[in-house]
């Protein structure tokens, strides 16, 4: 059976892992690869990277550290932030990542989407979503809007409505990150998570709030998500508690969720 | 010595790291003529079966891939996509695919959601040198929307569900391939990758 996945997500900037709340008040923690080598020693299933400067600085992401963490991990990495065409695209993919995740630079060229999808294959493209809860408007159905530029700038685009279309254009799998739960550990937002999940039929990674495993068990219970952004249950130096995978994943399969069993 | 193809739509860094990691020698392929200085040859594959077939097409990589591995039964290793293609025919855009194998490459039912993407478990059918010392059972990553249905059962040498029950992992002769990543499955993928290294060796194992 196809197990649920853990995904350790980590913002870069300077080479460093920093930790933010909404989008604000940003806390260096370590280097890229050497948390990177931590964390895949402890089975996470699979890390995210998003080089956060590089979009605002409008330069390419930080290829040097995209091969140092390669090196380190053996399980799937993402590389995400400052992705402009399929030039950088081709760059990341051969510098060791397995797939790009894409984000405001896909709301403003959509057809980046399918011009990727169809060079690298789906499987390489992971359409990232900020979304915010707004009121269900005639235009806004969904309740939840399409939030861009570190999730500064509305967009008016319905976040289901670019959910699809994204699927529809070729994307592999969509994160969903609720700008409103970033950072808050408060939980995922299941509503919007679970709109989408249940309305494409590509994966769709429940991302932003988780700050307990319960929060994971309620995301894979009454979601369709297929997995499970987690940063600051590993390594928050906010929570007053962080968790090794092992102990994320023992709680779940005790709770009947099919993930990846520890290897001894 | 083993080579890693390097072509456009590959991971080829990602399996040298992995390579690099186990300490077994191994360099870059991107032109035909290398190929021969190598004892052994893994074909990476990700994307698509069409962009896979073209580009080796393209490079020139596909007659001499068949000398060494068809002829001379150099130990091969093809992994996803790189296993794909071994086959006859893909429904991938209605794909002739190398032909090496028989069978064809199916799509997932429309129900499921596709791709299939993450860890599932591999049922191993039989002992053999490229599964030694891993459990009848065991996690490996996939990443895929097609699956390959050879003609014949005994080239099977693992099984995968997801929806139905596919062929995962196939060793026929000299010719290895997997549907998942070896490259991309933590510690139980870097065992395998080590087992075909000691095949490439000619370890008993």
């Amino acid at each position: 059976m196809l197990t649920k996945r853990l995904i350790a997500c980590f913002d870069v900037k300077n080479g460093m892992v920093t930790k933010a709340r909404q989008f604000q008040d940003n806390i260096d923690i370590e280097r890229a690869e050497a948390i990177a080598s931590k964390i895949y020693e402890e089975q996470i299933d699979e890390i995210i990277f998003y080089d956060i400067m590089a979009s605002a600085e409008k330069r390419e992401i930080d290829l040097e550290m995209v091969r140092a963490v390669a090196r380190q991990v053996f399980v799937p990495f993402t590389v995400g932030g400052g992705i402009r065409n399929l030039d950088d695209m081709y760059r990341v993919l051969k510098s060791g990542a397995e797939k790009i995740s894409i984000d405001s630079m896909a709301v403003r060229n959509p057809k980046l989407i399918e011009e990727a999808a169809l060079a690298f294959g789906s499987q390489c493209v992971v359409l990232s979503m900020q979304v915010k809860k707004v009121e269900k408007t005639a235009k806004m159905p969904s309740g939840y809007e399409i939030m861009i530029d570190g999730a500064r700038v509305a967009t008016g685009i319905d976040a289901l409505e670019w959910a699809k279309r994204g699927e529809g254009l070729g994307a592999g799998e969509l994160c969903v990150n609720s700008i409103d739960r970033d950072g808050t550990h408060t939980g995922y937002d299941l509503e919007i998570t679970g709109l989408i999940s249940e309305n494409v039929r590509i994966p769709v990674i429940a991302s932003g709030g988780a700050g307990k495993p319960e929060h994971l068990l309620e995301v894979f219970t009454q979601t369709q998500a297929s997995a499970g952004i987690i940063s600051s249950l590993l390594y928050s130096p906010r929570l007053e508690r962080n968790y090794a995978v092992k102990e994320l994943k023992t709680y779940l399969a005790s709770h009947g969720i099919p993930v990846r069993p520890w290897i001894e | 010595m083993i080579g890693v193809i390097d072509y456009k739509a590959g991971n080829a860094p990602s399996v040298v790291n992995a390579l690099r990691r186990l300490n077994i020698a191994c360099q870059l392929v991107s032109t035909p003529e290398q190929l021969r200085n190598f004892s052994g040859v893994i074909l990476p594959g990700v994307g698509s079966a069409p962009a896979t077939v073209e580009s080796l097409a393209e490079l020139g990589f596909i007659p001499e891939l068949e000398t060494l591995v068809l002829e001379k039964k150099l130990p091969f290793l093809g992994i996803c996509v790189g296993m794909q293609i071994l086959f006859e025919h893909s429904e991938e855009r209605d794909t002739t695919c190398l032909g090496w194998l028989k069978g064809t490459v199916r799509r997932f039912p429309k129900e499921l959601r596709v791709p299939q993407i993450g860890w599932n478990k591999v049922n191993f059918r039989a002992n053999h040198c490229f599964n030694h010392g891993i459990n009848k059972s065991e996690y490996f990553y996939f990443v895929n929307s097609y699956y390959a249905a050879p003609e014949s059962e005994e080239i099977i040498l693992g099984t995968t569900e997801y929806g139905l029950e596919f062929c995962a992992v196939i060793a026929s002769e000299n010719i290895h391939a997997t549907q998942f990543h070896v490259e991309k499955s933590g510690i139980v993928g870097l065992k395998m990758l080590q087992n075909f290294a000691a095949i490439v060796g000619d370890k008993s194992c």
